[in-house]
Order: structure tokens, then C-alpha cells, then sequence
């Protein structure tokens, strides 16, 4: 069954059958089976059932961003997204934005130029300007300042983490 | 200064690569084997004696563990100052929210559901709400008169000033309450074992106060708690006082079920039931000369502490302490109250109060500078403090600090007399206007708060030849763990990497105090620093170590030591310095060994057409001592900055019946990418005796002035005196309509 079929299925029986289905998705490049409830979040099955707790829960309800994760390349809050969609998509969480030893380039920028401070937005602050970078890779600073308008930090004021994107940008952490 | 290597450099933070690799563990990324989940059943009424508790149909209630307040072992308070706050209400309430029974079970979506499933009765009783009613007495709510803690300060003989006084000026200033906002919301995993005790792993930032408040709950001795803190995502005082509650919740919930217990709050939960800054109103009656120069006045303060006393003493404390702003003012009288209403206990919040009187201080002093027909520049020129004058309490001024210099270097970063010009000729339908703020912040405990507090830190070499420090101090963004690990390994003369810093567990660190009070870089980092001292000191005395040597020497030594002695530990505890006299009962004396001090400058557009504020820039420039770290420092301010700018112009909590309405990030609205300014962020360092190497407190300062520097421009911009924060779109439509009719 294709993707697309399979999701609305799921969709389609989400409300009337309470019960766990097998799901199968790409998560940081390998396939995997999940058993989940249709509407259960992405973000608790992250958390809970793989073990991927880079991903965080700061509002349930799609405000600040700290939940967010890659979802065939769009940039989507994992708290909003029940398991019946992201059968077959392609999800990247902030585990699989780096190799074993490497750093991606926006995370040693984050590092260097302060970009991160508590931690708890960092994870979906990185991904949202992977995202950003991978639509639009020289923004200015109010393409930076939209793009990551969905993602909230309170504790750095978020110039340092622009700095951190246009420090990419600008060529010295090459992607 | 003295010269440094490690010092004043932006070495990487320390645990900045587990941040941005996702690794970094909170305590909701912990689970223990055989973890079930905790929930808090809260009081739906502001006021009232509990009738009945009923627990509905459909739920499966023999599978839940229940915890009342007949179930704690010790007493059932959250020990703080005054131990008037119940760890679980008992047969009555005083606030919504209160949190009554606990339930705990394996399956978190069932927890919610019996949350729901549990009805209460109430009979309710007359709430108070608003401060004045709370004054007025209109009921008695707490104690005999509503009043938590009341401070007088008297210097000179203001009675003697009106009568000579050129001008009389008075205003009244309110400021909303808060949210802290951090993006982690609260969470505490707690064990209880017979024999052991209580162990909790959570998101904090004392653990020592969440020990002293489970001591008292369980009735255990101190051995037998132990306190962890995990990584935790955000603060702002708002995890100083509250986790102790959470802590001892998830604990109870342990002790009877036998199992771990988790207990996360959502973001509505936290927002509803945790603590806010306090809201206040401060009242100012100033006599001045002809040419602008304060006489004398009165100052009268009252903050709104919600229902039980928790910090409400202490805040209003400082809040007191910084009412007089960087002023000299010759006769003064202030009168300060914190008071009760039945909404949530207001708490620590970064500023501690400051926030709340520097924005009357100065809103006013621009009040009196169009009164005395001068302008915001020269009035505050006019009545700057200098060297060897005293603040309100009558503590000298012995640092060379130079608060015009400092002001005409912000006018000139922010091109303010240019732009000024500029916005005055201009087409005045485009409403722009510039605003400054000047003022200053203590560092530390206030008075003889650091000489009780008596904070220990340790410095230990390992047998690897590293070195580890060893302090209760927590880590949640503002780089504690960087900074305290710069001085060490500046004091030792090896590498940064060299040093790394133990995460704090009761059970393994000393009490270096609380986080909090902008203390820990300028009072625990000179304790690591002469720890680290003490150290070498060990090294070069036993002859295994010897001047001018390499960090290998220093490692070889360090690993010889712990092989022959079995460890190398080196302790230093605070020594108040000479000269610190602080009088608690006249509230007089030195009341921080330290004062950070700032000018900030906002340029602000009104759009006259929605009535929204945009600031377009905003100059931060201030005097902090040694700058420790440059990176950290500059995140640190404009962190602050931000978070005052939301103080301003966009949080408004909205209460109904003391509960919070808007308890989510929907609709309680805190500043985005998009809303902020350039805050750019300058320095001026001079050295601070008090501090490791020069520093001085930074944390809270950025709290201070943004608000008045912001409203003041609103008033250049539009000519509206408004003196109420936050101040929103909305207000100044009201404001502006009010005007034209």
C-alpha cells in the first residue's frame, strides 16, 4: 500500500478504532515499524516508544516550536502531528542532523556563537534553520528573523542566534 | 586588572555540544524502571472550606495511589521563610489552583482522566483580589492584618522639605504580573526507599531549598534526602522556590506507591498554578529645587504577594532597596508592604522586585524633568550618585563610578540627540520617540543575606589529574558551569578542558546557596576562586608540585596526590569582607557589597493607525565588573532585555476570580523573532573587589530598565503619560481616545 493510502486509511479509522496499528516510517534515514494509536502524538512516540528525547514538549500546542521536526523536509511541530500522517513520511530529528564525530555546520554555529543558552528550544530552533537554510540558502536577516518565527527562546533574545544562521550564511561554518 | 588567559576569553560551554546534539537530559527525558506518573488535584475556587471530595463513575480507583494531607509523614508545609504554604490543603483553600489530592498511576491518558473525575465541594468564603481591597482590609484573608512583611526607611528629615521645594511632584506607577515563561516546564521524578530515603531528579534551581522543604515534609534528617538537578531548560526564578512543592509531591506519591513517580506539568498547568512576578504600585511625592535636584521625598510601595508569604519578604526587600534608583537623595522616606489576596503566591522572577520600582523611579523622574521644564538627560544628570555620597539605605559609594559618563556614552551609541531632532521635525503623524533609563542593581543576597547563607564550595582533583568544582550552583542557560570552570582553571593555570564541574546532587556538593540574586558569578566564583587556591597551595606544599609549572606538571602532581592520599578536596566558605555593616531592623547599612550599574536608550515608533509599539532600537551600555565571559555576558543582557520588552509591551496576564484566563502561549504572548529590536549590547568594564576576578553580578540587571526606558519613549512619541505596564495596543488606543475626548 503507498503512503498516501495508507495514511488515509489510518486517518479514516482514527476516531472510530481505538487501537494500536503497525506504522511504518523513515526515521534519521532508517525504516522503522512503529505500533501506535493512529491519533497518538509523533512527539510521545519520539519520546517514549524510540527513545528520541532531543524533541521537546514546551506547549502541546503548536506555539513555541520546541517539538519541531522534519517531516519530508518540512519543518512541522511534532506535537500536532498524530501517527496516522507520518506513515511513510521521512522524519529527521535533531539525532540524525550529525554524524557519530561531525557537528552540522548550524550546530557548531549555535555553539560558537551562543546560540544556545537553557538548551530546551535549541533542538527545534537548529532544525527550523536547517529548514530555513534548505529553502532559502542566503536569507537576510528578516528571512532569518520569519523563518524562525515559529520557534520561541526565552532566554537569548535571539541575536545570537541569528548570528549563529548568518555565521553559515555567510560561509564560515560551510554546510 | 589583573592579566588572564582564560578570563574575559569566550571558551565553549561546557554543556553546549550535548545542548545542540539533542543529548542534554532533562528530567522529562529520564524514566526509572517501574515509573509511574503523578498529577496535582487543584482547588477550582479562590476561597473556601472543602466539603466533600467525590470520586466518579468509570474510573478504575483501586488501580490509583491517593495522597491527602493526612498522608504526610512530617509537616505539611513547604518549608521556606515563613512555612505558611501547604504542601497539600487541608480541609481548606486559598487560591485556585491549590493543590489538594496527588494521584498517581502507570498510564498518564487514565491519570487525566481521574484528574477530571474528581468533584469537590466547597463552601465558599469572600476572596480578596485587588491590592487595595487587601489594604482596606476588606477581608482578613492572612494573619491579622493582610500585611506579610512591611519595611520603612528613613534617611535625613523628609518632613523638612516640602516648604523649600521649587516643585512638588507626585505620580503613581503600576506594573502587571509576570509569567517566567521558560520553555521547560516545571518536572521532578522522585524514589523513596525505607531505608535510604527520598531521592528527587528534577528541573530546579536550589537544590538545597528543595532538601530543607523535604527534611520538614518527611520528617527525615538531611542525610536522608537526596536532591538532583538535571539539565534545566530555562528559569528566571521561576524553579527557585516552587519545585520544592513538585519535589514534594512526586515524593509522597513515591513513598506510597513504592515506585518512581514522575510528575510533569503541561504548559497550561504550570502557567495556571506556579509562580508570577509580583504586581505592584508604588506611589512617588518629591521635592525638588528650581533647577530639577531631588530634596527629598516619599516613596510608597505595595506589592501583591497572592496568598501565602513564600519570597513575598524578600522581593519586596529588594524591590525597596531599588527604589531610589542610581540617585542621590539627600532625605528619604519609603514605606513598602507586600500584602495578601487569594491569587496563586507571587515569586521570584529575575529583578526580585527591582523591576517593579525602577519602573516607577524612573517613569518619574521623566515626570519631573517636564514638571521642572528640563529634559530627561539633565534631570537625571542633576542627581546622579557619585563616589563617596550614599544610597537610600546610607551606604557610600566607594566605587570611581561615573553615571554621566555612562549616560553620554548610551546618548551617543544611540545617536539619542540626533535622532531626537529627527523625530521632533519630522511629519508627527509617524510618532517616534526616543527613551532612556538609568539604574543600577545589587549583586547578592541582600544585606546580611550572603553572611547567613554562608555558601561552601568545593575544588577537587581527580585521579585522572583533571579537576573538579563542586557547588550546588545550577546551570539552566545563563552559564554557570562555563564560568565557574574559567576560574578555576584561571586560578590553576591550566586549560579550560582541563576543568569540569559536577552536576549538583546534595549528596555529592556542598551548599554554594541558591541560584538566584545574580550571585553566583561574583560571590560562588570568588569562593571556587580561592578553593582553587587552596588547592595548589595543597600541591605546591606537598612538594609534588612546584612553581612555574605546565598543566602536565599540575596533572602529574594532581594524580600522584590522589594516589597517595585518596583525594584531593579543597573547601572555601564566604567570609562577609570588612566594612559590609548591614542594620536588619533600620534597614540601613550596606545593602550589596556590589552594584551593577546602566544607562539603556529605546527608540520606539507608535503606529498611529493599530496603536502598536515597535522598538526600532535599543542601546543596552553597562558597568558590570570584570566581564567573565563576553559571549555569555552579551546573551545574558539581551535575554534579559527581551524578556523585559515583553514585560512591557506584550505580556498581560489576564485573571478572572484570582485564576490566570490566558495560561497558554496562545494567548499569553511573549516576544518572537520578529518582534525585537537590534538589542545592542555594550560595556564598560571596572574592576569589583568583591568579585572572582573583578566580576560583578549581570543576570538581572537587563530586567530593570527596558520597561521605563520604553514607556518613557512612548511618552516622547506620543505625549502620553502612561504609567501602567504591560501596555499594550489596546491601552493606548484607550489612552489616546481618553486624550482627544
Amino acid at each position: 500500500m503507498s503512503g498516501d493510502a495508507e495514511r488515509e486509511e489510518l486517518m479514516d479509522g482514527a476516531n472510530a478504532v481505538a487501537e494500536k496499528r503497525l506504522i511504518h516510517l523513515t526515521i534519521n534515514g532508517e525504516t522503522q515499524s512503529v505500533r501506535a494509536y493512529p491519533m497518538e502524538r509523533l512527539l510521545d512516540v519520539l519520546r517514549q516508544e524510540l527513545g528520541l528525547t532531543g524533541a521537546k514538549e514546551g506547549c502541546g500546542e503548536g506555539e513555541c516550536g520546541s517539538c519541531a521536526v522534519l517531516m519530508d523536509g518540512a519543518l512541522v511541530n511534532s506535537c500536532l502531528v498524530p501517527m496516522a500522517q507520518v506513515s511513510g513520511a521521512r522524519i529527521t530529528t535533531i539525532e540524525g542532523l550529525s554524524g557519530h564525530e561531525r557537528l552540522h555546520p548550524l550546530q557548531e554555529a549555535f555553539l560558537a556563537c551562543g546560540g544556545a543558552q537553557c538548551g530546551i528550544c535549541t533542538p527545534g530552533m537548529i532544525l527550523a534553520a536547517v529548514h530555513l537554510l534548505d529553502k532559502q540558502p542566503r536569507p537576510t536577516l528578516e528571512q532569518i528573523q520569519e523563518g524562525l518565527s515559529g520557534n520561541l527562546c526565552r532566554c537569548t533574545g535571539y541575536m545570537q542566534i541569528f548570528e549563529s544562521v548568518s555565521k553559515v550564511v555567510r560561509g564560515e561554518n560551510a554546510l | 586588572m589583573a592579566e588572564t588567559h582564560i578570563i574575559g576569553t569566550a571558551v565553549p560551554r561546557k554543556e553546549g555540544r550535548d545542548k545542540v546534539i539533542g543529548r542534554a537530559r532533562y528530567v522529562d527525558d529520564m524514566t526509572l524502571p517501574r515509573m509511574i506518573y503523578g498529577a496535582t488535584v487543584r482547588s477550582s475556587i479562590p476561597r473556601g472550606k472543602i466539603r466533600k471530595i467525590s470520586f466518579g463513575p468509570d474510573v478504575p480507583w483501586d488501580e490509583f495511589v491517593i495522597v491527602a494531607a493526612k498522608d504526610i509523614p512530617g509537616k505539611n508545609y513547604i518549608a521556606l521563610i515563613l512555612d505558611d504554604q501547604p504542601c497539600l490543603a487541608d480541609g481548606a483553600v486559598n487560591h485556585p489552583e491549590e493543590p489538594i489530592l496527588l494521584l498517581a498511576h502507570p498510564d498518564r491518558h487514565l491519570l487525566r482522566r481521574a484528574v477530571d473525575a474528581i468533584s469537590i465541594e466547597y463552601e465558599p468564603l469572600p476572596a480578596l483580589f485587588e491590592l487595595e481591597d487587601s489594604e482596606q482590609k476588606k477581608e482578613i484573608i492572612w494573619g491579622t492584618d493582610n500585611i506579610f512583611k512591611s519595611y520603612l526607611i528613613e534617611k535625613g528629615d523628609v518632613d523638612s522639605v516640602w516648604k523649600e521645594a521649587a516643585h512638588i511632584v507626585e505620580g503613581e506607577y503600576f506594573t502587571g504580573a509576570q509569567e517566567q515563561l521558560y520553555i521547560e516546564n516545571n518536572g521532578m521524578i522522585a524514589s523513596y526507599d525505607a531505608e535510604t530515603g527520598v531521592t528527587v531528579w528534577g528541573s530546579l534551581q536550589c537544590p538545597y531549598y528543595v532538601n530543607k522543604a523535604l527534611v520538614a515534609l518527611f520528617g527525615l534528617p538531611e542525610e536522608k534526602i537526596r536532591v538532583v538537578q538535571m539539565e534545566t531548560g530555562g528559569a528566571f526564578g521561576g524553579k527557585e522556590e516552587y519545585p520544592s512543592m513538585i519535589a514534594g509531591h512526586a515524593a509522597l506519591l513515591a513513598m506510597k506507591s513504592g515506585k518512581p513517580v514522575k510528575i510533569i506539568y503541561d504548559r497550561s498547568e504550570d502557567m495556571a498554578a506556579t509562580t508570577k512576578r509580583h504586581p505592584s504600585r508604588t506611589r512617588h511625592r518629591t521635592a525638588v529645587d528650581a533647577g530639577g535636584k531631588i530634596l527629598g521625598g516619599e516613596i510608597e510601595i505595595v506589592m501583591d504577594g497572592g496568598a501565602y508569604a513564600t519570597l513575598s519578604s524578600v522581593v519586596l526587600s529588594r524591590g525597596t532597596i531599588h527604589a531610589g534608583g542610581p540617585y542621590y537623595w539627600p532625605n528619604v522616606r519609603v514605606r513598602a508592604k507586600a500584602v495578601a489576596t487569594n491569587m496563586p503566591p507571587h515569586g521570584a522572577f529575575r529583578g526580585f522586585g527591582a523591576p517593579q520600582t525602577i519602573f516607577a523611579m524612573e517613569r518619574h523622574m521623566d515626570c519631573i524633568a517636564k514638571v521642572v521644564g528640563t529634559s530627561p538627560v539633565e534631570i537625571r544628570k542633576r542627581n546622579f550618585l557619585r563616589p563617596g555620597q550614599t544610597t537610600i539605605t546610607e551606604q557610600v559609594i566607594r566605587e570611581k563610578i561615573d553615571l554621566s559618563y555612562l549616560l553620554d556614552r548610551a546618548l551617543e551609541l544611540s545617536n539619542y540627540t540626533e535622532k531626537k531632532k529627527q523625530f521632533e521635525c519630522s511629519d508627527r503623524k509617524i510618532k517616534k520617540g526616543m527613551g532612556i533609563a538609568a539604574f543600577l542593581h545589587g549583586a547578592g543576597f541582600t544585606g546580611s543575606g550572603e553572611r547567613y547563607l554562608s555558601s561552601v564550595v568545593g575544588v577537587e582533583g581527580v585521579v585522572d589529574g583533571s579537576v573538579r568544582v563542586l557547588v550546588s550552583s545550577a546551570e539552566f542557560g545563563q552559564g554557570t558551569n562555563t564560568v565557574l570552570c574559567q576560574i578555576a582553571a584561571e586560578e590553576l593555570r591550566i586549560p579550560y578542558e582541563m576543568v569540569s564541574i559536577a552536576q549538583p546532587d546534595t549528596t555529592a556538593v556542598p551548599n554554594s546557596g541558591p541560584t538566584v540574586a545574580s550571585r553566583t558569578a561574583m560571590i560562588v566564583g570568588k569562593l571556587v576562586q580561592s578553593a582553587a587556591l587552596g588547592l595548589k597551595q595543597t600541591l605546591l606544599g606537598s612538594g609534588l608540585l612546584h612553581e612555574d609549572f605546565s598543566p602536565a606538571d599540575f596533572q602529574e602532581a594532581c594524580r600522584k596526590y590522589v594516589a597517595e592520599h585518596g583525594e584531593l578536596k579543597s573547601h572555601s566558605r564566604y567570609d562577609a569582607p570588612p566594612g559590609v555593616f548591614w542594620d536588619d531592623t533600620k534597614y540601613r547599612g550596606e545593602a550589596y557589597a556590589a552594584f551593577a550599574w546602566a544607562v539603556y536608550v529605546a527608540e520606539v515608533t507608535v503606529d498611529p493607525a493599530t496603536y502598536s509599539v515597535a522598538v526600532n532600537d535599543f542601546v543596552a551600555l553597562q558597568e558590570v565588573g570584570r566581564v567573565l565571559h563576553p559571549l555569555l555576558a552579551e546573551g545574558q543582557i539581551a535575554g534579559g532585555v527581551a524578556q523585559a520588552i515583553g514585560f512591557a509591551l506584550y505580556e498581560r496576564v489576564v485573571w478572572r476570580d484570582g485564576r490566570m484566563l490566558n495560561n497558554q502561549m496562545t494567548n499569553y504572548i511573549m516576544p518572537t523573532s520578529m518582534d525585537l529590536p537590534p538589542i545592542r549590547v555594550f560595556f564598560e568594564e571596572k574592576g569589583n573587589v568583591h568579585g572572582a576576578y573583578g566580576a560583578k553580578g549581570i543576570g538581572e540587571l537587563p530586567m530593570d530598565g527596558p520597561a521605563p526606558a520604553i514607556v518613557n519613549a512612548i511618552e516622547d512619541a506620543t505625549g502620553l503619560k502612561i504609567n501602567v505596564i504591560p501596555l499594550l495596543a489596546e491601552d493606548i488606543c484607550q489612552a489616546m481616545r481618553n486624550g482627544k475626548n
